[in-house]
C-alpha cells in the first residue's frame, strides 16, 4: 500500500510582472499559492504540474497541518503512487480567480484598494498556462516531465501541449473534453444563474454588504454534483432511503436530498460565488479551435509531448465520446497517444475516486516518463 | 530458432508506420521499433494489456476491432498486423478491407483450421479440435471464424486482395519443411502478407 505525503504546506510566491490577459485587460500584478510534493532533481528535469478542476485547488495531497482531510487528489499524488513524489517533483496551485489564496475575486484591486468582486477580470485557460509557466519559471523548470489533470485541469494540460509544445514531454488528460457542447454551457448557466439571482448576490458586490450568495451557491454546487456523478452511482449510495436521523433532517424527504443540501452547504461556506462564476466561464470558453477556424488535428499537429487520455464509462458530463476527439485528432495529427476508456459507476467524479485499473494505467505512463527523463533508455 | 515475430519482421520495412491491431502486451511492436525503428501504434481491449504497454513507452488506443478503423484516414499506416486475432473477428473481410484502407500493406496471422492435427480430432476422433493453439471448448470461445489457408486465400481473390508472402509455422514459431510443401495440411500457422489490387 502506497504511504501518504504526510503534512505539507503551501506557500504564496508574489509576481510584480503584469500578466495580458486573453479576453482583455491584465493583472498589474498577482500572487500564486502553491504546494509541491517530492524533490527537484539536479537537472530540475522531474517536475510535473498538477492542474485543478473546477473547485479544486492547489491542496492536491498530503494532510495541512491539524486537518484530517486530504488534498483532492491524494488517492493518485505520494509516495508509490500513479504521480509517485519518489521519482517526481509535483507543483500544484491554486489557479489565478480563485479563493483559496491566489490572486482572485476576494483579494484586493491595487487600483481601487478594495477587493475585485465582480470587477475581477475574465480569465482563461490560456492565461492560467501562462501564468503557470511563469511559475515554473521562477521555480527553475524549463520543462515539465508531464502536466496532468482531470476535467477542467485536462484542458490545461491539453493547452499546455499546444502553448508550450517545448516545455512539456507528456501529458495526461483525464475525464476532459476539448471543449465544451452546448448542454454542458447550459449546465454551467444554470449554476451561475442560481448564484446571479439570490438576492443576497448584490451584482457580484456582496462582500461589501457583509454578506454571501450562500443559497445560490449552495444550489449551483447541487446542480454541479448531479452532473458529476451518474444515476447508478446515486442509485447505489442513496436508492430511495429516507434522510438520515442522526444527521439534519432539515426537511428533506429522500437521503439523496438531504445529501445534496449538506454539499451545497458546505460549498457555500468554502467557496466563492464570483470565483465559481469566473471558473465556469473559463470553461465554457476554452475552445482550442478557435470556434472551428482550425480543425482540432491541425492544431495539436505542433504538439511534441506524448499524450495519456483517459475516460470514464458512466461520465456523461465530459463523456468518452469527448474524451475520443481529443484521441480521434491526435491519431489525425500523427501525435504519440494513448487511451482508455475505464469502466466505473463513479460518473465524472471517477476521475478523483481509488480505482486500481485506472491507477495502473496512470502509473505506467508517469513511471515510463520518468525512466525517460532519466536516461535510463 | 526463427519466432513468427522475427518472420514478421523480415516483411517489415526499416522505419515504417506500423499499425498493430490486437497488441496486446506489445511484445511485438517493442520488438520492431527496436530493431526496425517504425513508428508504432496499437490497438488493444484489454487495460492490463495496455499498462505492460505504457510501461515499455508505447502508443495504444483502447479499441475494438468489431467496430472497425474508421478513427484513422486512407494510408495512414505503411503496415497494418494482426496476429492471431481475425478468428475472433466478427467479421473478417470487413476489417481485412479496412486494413488495407488505413495501410498500404496488411501483415496477418491465424491458425490453420486444416492443419493435420485439427484435421485428425475432427476428422477422425469427431471432436471440434482442442489444443494449444485452439485451448478452448466450441461452446465457449473467441474463436468464431475458423477458417483455413484455402478458405482465406478465397476471401482475398473475393476481395480483390493480392498475396504478396505467405509463410507457415507451427505454434512456436518453427517453420517445417512439411508446412512449406503442404502448407493447408502442415502448417498450424498461416502467415500473408496482403495488398489491395489498384
Amino acid at each position: 500500500m502506497a504511504a501518504s505525503l504526510g503534512v505539507v504546506t503551501p506557500f504564496t510566491l508574489a509576481f510584480e510582472e503584469p500578466l495580458l490577459l486573453e479576453r482583455g485587460g491584465q493583472l498589474a500584478r498577482y500572487d500564486l499559492v502553491v504546494e509541491t510534493y517530492g524533490e527537484l532533481n539536479a537537472d530540475k528535469s522531474n517536475a510535473v504540474l498538477v492542474c485543478h478542476a473546477l473547485s479544486g485547488d492547489h491542496h492536491a495531497a498530503g494532510l495541512h497541518a491539524g486537518e484530517s482531510k486530504p488534498g483532492w487528489w491524494d488517492d493518485y499524488i505520494g509516495p508509490g503512487k500513479s504521480i509517485d513524489t519518489d521519482r517526481f517533483y509535483v507543483v500544484s496551485l491554486n489557479n489565478l480567480g480563485g479563493c483559496s489564496g491566489s490572486t482572485g475575486p476576494l483579494s484586493l484591486n491595487p487600483a481601487t484598494g478594495n477587493p475585485y468582486g465582480p470587477e475581477f477580470p475574465e480569465v482563461t485557460v490560456g492565461d492560467w498556462v501562462t501564468s503557470q509557466a511563469r511559475l515554473a519559471d521562477r521555480l527553475g523548470i524549463a520543462c515539465f516531465a508531464a502536466v496532468v489533470g482531470g476535467s477542467l485541469g485536462g484542458m490545461q494540460a491539453l493547452q499546455w501541449a499546444i502553448a508550450y509544445p517545448d516545455r512539456v514531454k507528456a501529458v495526461a488528460i483525464i475525464a476532459a473534453a476539448p471543449r465544451l457542447t452546448a448542454q454542458n454551457i447550459a449546465f454551467n448557466e444554470v449554476a451561475r444563474q442560481a448564484i446571479m439571482r439570490d438576492p443576497n448576490f448584490h451584482d457580484g458586490h456582496y462582500a461589501a454588504q457583509g454578506v454571501i450568495p450562500g443559497s445560490g451557491l449552495g444550489l449551483a454546487r447541487m446542480v454541479g454534483h448531479i452532473t458529476y456523478l451518474s444515476d447508478e452511482a446515486m442509485g447505489e449510495k442513496f436508492g430511495r432511503q429516507l434522510p438520515r436521523t442522526d444527521r439534519d433532517v432539515d426537511g428533506a424527504n429522500f437521503a439523496v436530498e438531504q445529501y445534496l443540501r449538506y454539499q451545497g452547504q458546505q460549498f457555500s461556506e468554502r467557496f466563492d460565488a464570483n470565483t465559481y462564476i469566473l471558473m465556469t466561464r473559463a470553461l465554457d470558453y476554452f475552445d482550442p479551435t478557435h470556434n472551428e477556424s482550425q480543425p482540432l488535428a491541425e492544431v495539436l499537429a505542433a504538439t511534441q509531448c506524448k499524450f495519456l487520455v483517459l475516460s470514464f464509462t458512466t461520465d456523461w458530463r465530459f463523456s468518452p465520446s469527448r474524451s475520443e476527439e481529443i484521441v480521434d485528432a491526435l491519431i489525425q495529427a500523427d501525435r504519440p497517444v494513448s487511451y482508455t476508456r475505464l469502466e466505473s459507476a463513479h460518473g465524472h467524479d471517477a476521475f478523483l475516486i481509488p480505482d486500481a485499473t485506472y491507477a495502473r494505467l496512470f502509473k505506467a505512463f508517469l513511471d515510463r516518463v520518468h525512466r525517460e527523463i532519466e536516461g535510463a533508455l | 530458432m526463427i519466432t513468427n515475430s522475427q518472420r514478421i519482421a523480415e516483411w517489415v520495412a526499416h522505419g515504417s508506420r506500423v499499425l498493430d491491431l490486437g497488441c496486446g502486451e506489445g511484445r511485438l511492436l517493442a520488438e520492431l521499433i527496436a530493431s526496425h525503428q517504425v513508428k508504432g501504434l496499437g490497438l488493444e481491449l484489454e487495460p492490463d494489456k495496455i499498462a505492460v504497454c505504457l510501461d515499455q513507452g508505447l502508443s495504444v488506443i483502447q479499441q475494438d476491432l468489431n467496430r472497425g478503423l474508421s478513427n484513422f484516414r486512407n494510408q495512414q499506416f505503411d503496415f497494418v498486423i494482426m496476429t492471431q486475432t481475425l478468428q475472433a473477428i466478427r467479421r473478417p473481410d470487413l476489417l481485412l478491407d479496412e486494413m488495407l484502407r488505413v495501410g498500404n500493406e496488411a501483415i496477418v496471422t491465424f491458425p490453420n483450421f486444416a492443419y493435420i492435427k485439427n484435421r485428425i480430432q475432427l476428422g477422425l476422433a469427431g471432436h471440434m479440435p482442442v489444443n494449444p493453439q485452439l485451448p478452448n471448448p466450441w461452446y465457449d470461445t473467441p474463436n468464431i471464424h475458423l477458417s483455413t489457408f484455402r478458405d482465406f486465400e478465397d476471401l482475398c481473390a473475393a476481395l480483390h486482395i493480392r498475396i504478396l508472402d505467405t509463410d507457415t509455422s507451427n505454434l512456436s514459431g518453427k517453420g517445417t519443411w512439411l508446412g512449406r510443401v503442404w502448407p493447408n495440411l502442415f502448417g498450424e500457422v498461416a502467415l500473408y502478407r496482403l495488398t489491395k489490387e489498384h
